[in-house]
């Protein structure tokens, strides 16, 4: 049975709305005007326990509701929620002690406290036997690498240093489930990698289930198998990454250097979009003109001195996708 | 007993993480002091001067109304003019939703923390208080001004067990104006209202005997009066015997009633609280 089944869901917000200039400020007293958003429009999907899951989508596309409603935050307007037996919303006392949430934009750890402090007092508020409490800060610490921040008060922390401690600190009181809402965001390199590692870790050797949503597309790349994308409240595709990328872009590059000057090419299949002294830029279609047979003709007919191909970028892939099914924000 | 300790542990774990930060802010503690020396200072004078002008007879005497005042200033920060900091700037911020995220009842966690943010507040201020105007103010010569002794032991124990009630009804009133702070998602409107209506219904302004005779019965039964003016008045031995015990009676009453409306009402907020973002 999956461990998450959501049905048919909905979300509308109710948003007030109000004319520009003094006067339209002083119609809002007497007769507010409402619009109602509609942020989820009867999405469904169902996890397994132990999957990773990405949740990818333009902003506003509905990622984080879905979240919120998964986690308890937020009541759905209409249709079905459950996760591991229960109804978040409803059942939110049992319901959040099981799970781990972390929002990128927003700290959970108290700012004035040192890093330790906010761990103890997050031992005591979900009840964790000491013992228990203690092997689990510890693993994450060293999973994390979190000995020199421990004694640091959250303020003085970096952004990467600071995400770090919160995903450890959404996993002390051991929940089976994670959601992280863009955790990497505004993260330097090495922290992204950093926290990539650590989520896959405990995906793959813990089993914990994984959702996140993410506009870094590379965090997609390096931990989901599997991606759900959401434009205007709706599911535009729930499938391996890997024939997203396939279905979306076919296309691919090559890239070119010849021993003398870059030949004026015309090969049927494949475009030069570009050619300046030695090099040469080809984008070519696969299902027309194969890698091996582009490859022969090339080296055929030119001397070449270096060659490679590459697959279109993953923001690429994206962007188109999202065009196609006209799910940027308005 | 034991289910019941375990239960109360993150509450208290919460109070006492709380109470250890605020207690760090000295700077704050020092010139919260400085401020209300000074406005102690001149209500006394106005306070003497009123006495000096008028023959009549007056609910308090002149020594009872600088003890009265003394301990208002000591005890200043336990009033609560406005709702926590701490959930304002988590209405900005839009934080609310991690304390959603707590397996605690929402309206306990931040009730536990209120209480702990006045108490480590008052503790600084009130000790140095107490020591100016109760043990500087006689050695320097200026013994009338002076903050005197609790008018009995009985006054003494009332006044011990009310200040415990007026921490708890404090709280629950802060409550109310924390969840006006969430409904309305600014501290502006609630902050403005509550400084008004406290400051003048608990008696920190004027003790409450001052006004008219025929807002007295009304004055006592409000829930406004046990912040200030109840335990004041059982210090310096003004209400007494039967009349003190309603005057608890009616703190408990309110304590109560305020904790489960607040209860209620925080409920139905925050099931209808929307969080924005995509």
């Amino acid at each position: 049975m999956p461990q998450i089944i959501v049905e048919n869901l909905s979300k509308t917000y109710r948003v007030s709305e109000r004319q520009p200039g003094a006067w339209g400020a002083l119609k809002g007293l007497f007769a507010r005007r409402y619009r109602v958003v509609e942020a989820l429009r009867g999405i469904s999907f169902s996890l397994e326990r132990g999957e990773l899951l990405g949740f990818i989508g333009p902003n506003g596309a509905g990622k984080s509701t879905t979240i919120k409603i998964l986690s308890g935050i937020l009541e759905p307007s209409s249709g079905r929620c459950e996760v591991d037996g229960l109804e978040p919303s409803r059942d939110r006392m049992r319901h959040v002690a099981r799970i781990g949430v972390v929002f990128g934009q927003r700290t959970q750890l108290w700012w004035d406290l040192p890093v330790a402090d906010g761990f103890n007092l997050l031992r005591d508020i979900y009840g964790v036997a000491e013992a228990d409490y203690r092997r689990t800060r510890d693993e994450m610490v060293g999973l994390m690498r979190l000995e020199r921040l421990l004694d640091q008060p959250v303020r003085q922390l970096s952004l990467g240093q600071r995400m770090r401690c919160e995903i450890a600190a959404a996993m002390l009181h051991r929940p089976s489930i994670l959601f992280l809402d863009e955790p990497t965001i505004g993260l330097d390199a090495p922290s992204k990698l950093a926290v990539r590692e650590f989520v896959k870790a405990l995906n793959r050797e813990q089993g914990v289930t994984v959702i996140l949503t993410t506009h870094d597309m590379h965090d997609i790349e390096a931990l989901a198998e599997r991606v759900i994308v959401i434009g205007r409240g709706v599911i535009l595709a729930d499938k391996p990454f890997e024939s997203l990328r396939t279905e979306v872009l076919t296309e691919r590059r090559l890239f070119a250097d010849f021993v003398g000057a870059a030949p004026d090419l015309i090969i049927p299949g494949a475009t030069v979009l570009h050619r300046e002294g030695n090099s040469i830029e080809l984008s070519f279609d696969p299902a027309v003109i194969s890698v091996p047979q582009l490859i022969s003709r090339l080296s055929s007919d030119h001397d070449l001195v270096d060659i490679h191909i590459e697959q279109p970028r993953i923001e690429e892939v994206i962007a188109r996708f999202y065009d196609l099914h006209g799910a940027t924000e308005a | 007993m034991a289910a019941m300790a375990a239960s109360l542990r993150p509450y208290r774990s919460v109070f006492a993480m709380r109470f250890m930060l605020m207690l760090q802010y000295r700077a704050a503690a020092v010139a919260g002091f400085a401020t209300q020396c000074w406005w102690g200072f001149i209500k006394v004078m106005v306070f003497a001067a009123f006495f000096r002008s008028t023959t009549g007879h007056q609910p308090l005497t002149l020594a009872q109304v600088i003890t009265y005042t003394w301990l208002g200033q000591a005890f200043l920060v336990l009033l609560p003019w406005w709702g926590d900091p701490e959930v304002a700037e988590m209405v900005r911020t839009g934080n609310v939703s991690y304390d959603r995220l707590r397996p605690l009842d929402t309206y306990f966690f931040w009730y536990w923390r209120a209480m702990a943010w006045m108490v480590a507040r008052v503790v600084p201020r009130a000790a140095m208080m107490f020591t100016l105007a109760a043990v500087i103010l006689p050695i320097a010569g200026l013994g009338q001004w002076r903050l005197r002794m609790p008018a009995s032991i009985e006054a003494a124990t009332l006044f011990t067990g009310a200040m415990v009630l007026v921490v708890l009804l404090s709280s629950a009133i802060l409550m109310l104006i924390n969840i006006l702070v969430v409904a309305t998602m600014s501290e502006r409107g609630a902050n403005a209202l509550a400084t008004q209506l406290v400051t003048i219904l608990s008696g920190s302004l004027v003790p409450l005997p001052f006004f008219p005779d025929w807002m007295q019965r009304f004055l006592f039964l409000q829930p406004f009066a046990g912040l200030v003016d109840i335990p004041y008045r059982i210090y310096v031995g003004n209400l007494t015997g039967a009349i003190a015990f309603a005057g608890l009676s009616q703190m408990i009453a309110w304590m109560v009633t305020l904790v489960f409306v607040g209860h209620w009402l925080m409920g139905r907020v925050l099931s209808r609280l929307q969080v924005q973002g995509g």
